[in-house]
């Protein structure tokens, strides 16, 4: 099974993949708070990416209102826990099918009624804002006051409350990501992901080809839908607060998007390398200006909104094509 | 509630939604002819609304007075934009020219916060307070004088469209780009100028919008989100569609302000959206693609 | 021998223009049933119709058995007709390979068999040794082939194919006429095409149909259609036949 999971790449991609895997295990060790933070940060973002990655860069549809799928996720899974102490993991059992509910909703308004490209986003955009709006007067969730889940004490871990210490976070966000990546590889190289690549690539050709095209955009939906959710559990437990306006805020949504759109869509390292370039340079950016005495606060995502517009212009494809290509990570076809 | 309240209102809301009409217009404009989907349209106008700010605070300068000339900077703002690097984009696969604009889109929103901050700023105009009276209707001066500048744009838009030999051109683009290359158009300088235009005309209402609301820059994607609603609900790539669906968005959101909560109005635009793209995905105006 | 595709009465409007008027052909089993006739004459409506593409106004289509005027066009697929585009409809950032697997995997459930049938079917139409070629990179004839092999790979019963001779040069028109010959002599795969080029449609055709303002003005052997008065005034010409 490892060997299929790796076809496509080099002895030196391998090599690479191997020691970026070890690093990330064991850094926690070596990391400070604030490095960590950014790390749980990165992983949150690579993971999200992913997630944001199945319903764009498989099936081809540009959802900029992921966020209504994170923060549905998140807001299940803190109000019954907030009402009725219903651990998270035992949360996601719930959180999971909301999310991927809405996706089918969404999906199912777009693909029946033949809305694409850009009145499915703008659907996406305004089903999100809908929900911002809507959760501000859900009395269930508090409003727009917040929701607030007990503070947890870094003392002491508990896993299955998702309770304690950063580093939890770290670990269990470390394997969804794998585990994520592993999977969208797999869904990638099967029959469905060649499916979602031909939709992707020309959906007519793909009728023609004899395709179902609104079930297999349907699942791709469901999918990201539902990864999604559990992305937003972890904010939720994470951040130990809720609030409308931010959780399903379109710039939610951007965030989502920047990774892969930077690091290469419809890629499996896209995301990942995205979220280092992004997070990686923002900081670096911070400490020069540290440095300099200058504190402009924003500049974090006016720098972002440059690297996209770069990446738009110059590397269209993603940085990870370029990458792979350039230190002979990946076979040429992939 | 008498019939008073809901005919001020209606009415309030009617002369708003002449100013979405406008703004949505230019939307409609830049999409039409040059087939770009400006994610960055709420953006722009957000700037020239903090310009006339500005100048407001600083001159006391009226913003209506200042209409013009600010019309006239978003128009180069939007020329240059279109003739320097979106024009590159036309030919790239659609999601691509989305990403463009969002970037600027995500600049400008983030340029305008680290220069203005996120607090509320408005103009306090002599007239801010004042209103007209016809019979049973109290219509606020503000609104009036915005319903009225957004009737003499877009009169004067559709004059030029209708009238000129520049606008004929344009519109000869949108009908045919290969055709109007092939007469010799300078394709690539009236689609800098048709986005200049429907920059110009965001600028324009943006102005006019500050009379009425507030702006802070996190208004910049809402107003982007409700020029799309307009101009999908009106018919992508129709005038007089963004004008009707302009007038509905600002009719039911004055109502709905009304009847529930006004921060739940939005969601009856969302609401009209979703209703459109089911049923009549063309839009009220506009034509089914061949 | 009952007819593998019967069309019955086909009628097809749009708005005011009627493009094909109650329009009946059949063609049995093995056959390679040629469509043709001058620009607007509604073949391409025709196509259409069987394809999935447009609703039929009035009539039926019956394809081994069964109505299927009204599909869309994946289920039109999916009950054994495949078809190609005029213009080419590849896969463009997909490998030659992986295009063909698209098509394969409609009746096979895992990528491994896919790939062994795409295999097969990209040797017959000559492609097997550019299989890892991106498919935007191909010439136009690799590309018509290509659409083919992609149609071929769904294992269908019968082959649409839309003006797939178009630009190509004479030898590359031959290639591919072999190629089609063949698969319809060892698979007995039945063929209805619309053509142009009139050296493809008399090497292949074992019969041919001509349209004329949406009706059929002859249908019969190459050979007769070919010298049939009418045929030659609306489009073939007196030369082509001298």
């Amino acid at each position: 099974m490892i060997a299929r999971l790796t076809t496509g790449a080099t002895p030196r991609g391998l090599l690479l993949l191997a020691l970026l895997l070890a690093g990330a295990l064991i850094a926690p060790i070596f990391a400070g708070d604030y490095l960590l933070t950014l790390l749980i940060l990165i992983l949150y973002f690579a993971y999200t990416g992913q997630a944001w990655n199945i319903m764009m860069g498989f099936a081809g549809q540009l959802s900029l209102g992921h966020a209504l799928y994170v923060g549905l996720g998140a807001y299940t899974a803190a109000a019954l826990y907030v009402h009725f102490g219903i651990g998270p993991w035992l949360g996601l059992l719930a959180a999971v099918p909301i999310a991927a509910s809405a996706g089918a909703f969404i999906g199912f308004l777009a693909f029946r009624f033949r809305v694409g490209g850009v009145y499915f986003a703008i659907l996406t955009i305004a089903v999100a804002e809908f929900a911002r709006v809507g959760f501000d007067h859900l009395a269930w969730t508090r409003g727009s006051s917040g929701l607030f889940l007990p503070v947890a004490q870094y003392s002491h871990n508990d896993l299955w409350q998702l309770r304690g210490h950063p580093v939890m976070f770290y670990y269990v966000l470390l394997v969804a990501t794998a585990l994520a990546f592993i999977f969208c590889r797999a869904l990638l190289y099967s029959r469905i992901g060649y499916f979602w690549l031909a939709i992707r690539e020309d959906e007519e050709a793909a009728r023609a080809a004899g395709i179902d095209t609104f079930r297999y955009k349907m699942i791709a939906v469901v999918i990201s839908a539902g990864m999604s959710a559990f992305a937003g559990v972890i904010y939720a437990f994470y951040y130990n607060n809720l609030f409308p306006e931010q959780v399903f805020h379109i710039s939610r949504s951007i965030e989502i998007i920047l990774a892969p759109m930077v690091g290469g869509v419809g890629t499996l390292f896209g995301p990942i390398l995205g979220t280092f370039i992004l997070e990686g340079l923002s900081e670096g950016l911070r400490t020069l200006l540290g440095i300099l005495g200058v504190d402009v606060p924003g500049i974090k995502h006016v720098f972002f909104g440059i690297v996209l517009l770069l990446v738009v212009i110059a590397v269209p494809e993603g940085v990870w094509p370029w990458f792979a290509r350039k230190f002979g990570l990946m076979e040429p076809r992939h | 509630m008498s019939v008073d309240i809901y005919l001020n209102v209606a009415v309030g809301g009617i002369l708003t939604g002449l100013v979405y009409g406008l703004m949505a217009l230019g939307l409609s404009v830049i999409f039409g002819v040059v087939r770009v989907v400006n994610f960055a349209h709420g953006e722009m106008m957000t700037i020239a609304m903090y310009i006339a700010v500005t100048l407001f605070t600083t001159f006391h300068f009226d913003p209506l007075v200042m209409m013009v000339p600010i019309a006239a900077v978003l128009f180069a703002f939007g020329y240059l934009l279109q003739y320097s690097l979106i024009n590159a984009f036309i030919t790239r696969p659609e999601y691509s020219q989305f990403l463009l604009l969002i970037a600027i889109a995500i600049i400008i929103v983030n340029v305008l916060l680290i220069l203005f901050g996120p607090d509320a700023q408005n103009v306090q105009t002599s007239y801010a307070y004042d209103s007209f009276q016809l019979g049973p209707l109290i219509v606020d001066a503000t609104k009036a004088y915005a319903g009225a500048a957004a009737i003499a744009t877009t009169l004067a838009l559709f004059l030029f469209f209708r009238y000129t030999a520049l606008g004929t051109a344009i519109r000869a683009c949108a009908d045919n780009y290969t055709g109007a290359l092939v007469i010799g158009l300078d394709v690539k300088r009236l689609y800098a100028l048709t986005f200049g235009i429907g920059a110009a005309c965001v600028g324009a209402a943006g102005v006019m919008l500050l009379l009425i609301f507030d702006v802070t820059p996190a208004v910049g994607p809402a107003y982007t989100l409700l020029a799309f609603v307009i101009v999908i609900t009106g018919g992508l790539g129709s005038m007089p569609g963004a004008l009707v669906g302009g007038l509905l968005i600002g009719l039911t959101e004055a109502l709905a302000g009304l009847l529930f909560t006004p921060s739940a109005k939005s969601m009856f635009a969302f609401a009209i959206l979703v209703l459109v793209l089911l049923f009549r995905p063309q839009g009220i105006m506009g034509k089914r693609a061949a | 021998m009952s007819a593998l595709l019967s069309v019955n009465g086909i009628t097809k409007r749009f708005r005011g223009l009627v493009a094909v008027d109650a329009l009946s052909f059949a063609v049995p089993e093995g056959e390679v049933f040629a469509v043709i006739g001058p620009n607007g004459a509604g073949k391409t409506t025709l196509f259409n119709m069987i394809a999935g593409v447009f609703v039929p106004n009035s009539g039926t289509i019956t394809f081994a058995g069964e109505r299927i005027g009204g599909l869309s066009s994946d289920q039109i697929c999916r009950r054994g007709i495949g078809r190609t585009f005029q213009i080419v409809k590849p896969f463009p950032a997909l490998s030659v390979e992986d295009n063909v697997i698209v098509g394969a995997l409609l009746r096979r459930r895992h990528v491994a068999g896919g790939r062994a049938h795409a295999h097969e079917v990209l040797r017959r139409l000559d492609l097997y040794d550019k299989r890892a070629q991106r498919a935007s990179a191909l010439t136009l004839p690799d590309r018509k082939r290509l659409e083919v092999a992609r149609a071929l790979a769904t294992g269908p019963k019968l082959l649409l194919l839309d003006e797939v001779m178009a630009g190509l040069r004479p030898t590359e028109t031959d290639r591919m006429v072999a190629i089609l010959k063949e698969l319809n002599h060892e698979t007995g795969l039945t063929i209805l095409l619309i053509e142009h080029v009139m050296r493809a449609v008399m090497a292949l055709a074992t019969r041919i149909l001509v349209m004329h303002h949406g009706a059929a003005i002859a249908e019969g052997a190459p050979g007769e259609v070919v010298r049939d008065r009418a045929v030659i005034d609306s489009y073939l010409g007196a030369e082509a036949v001298a």
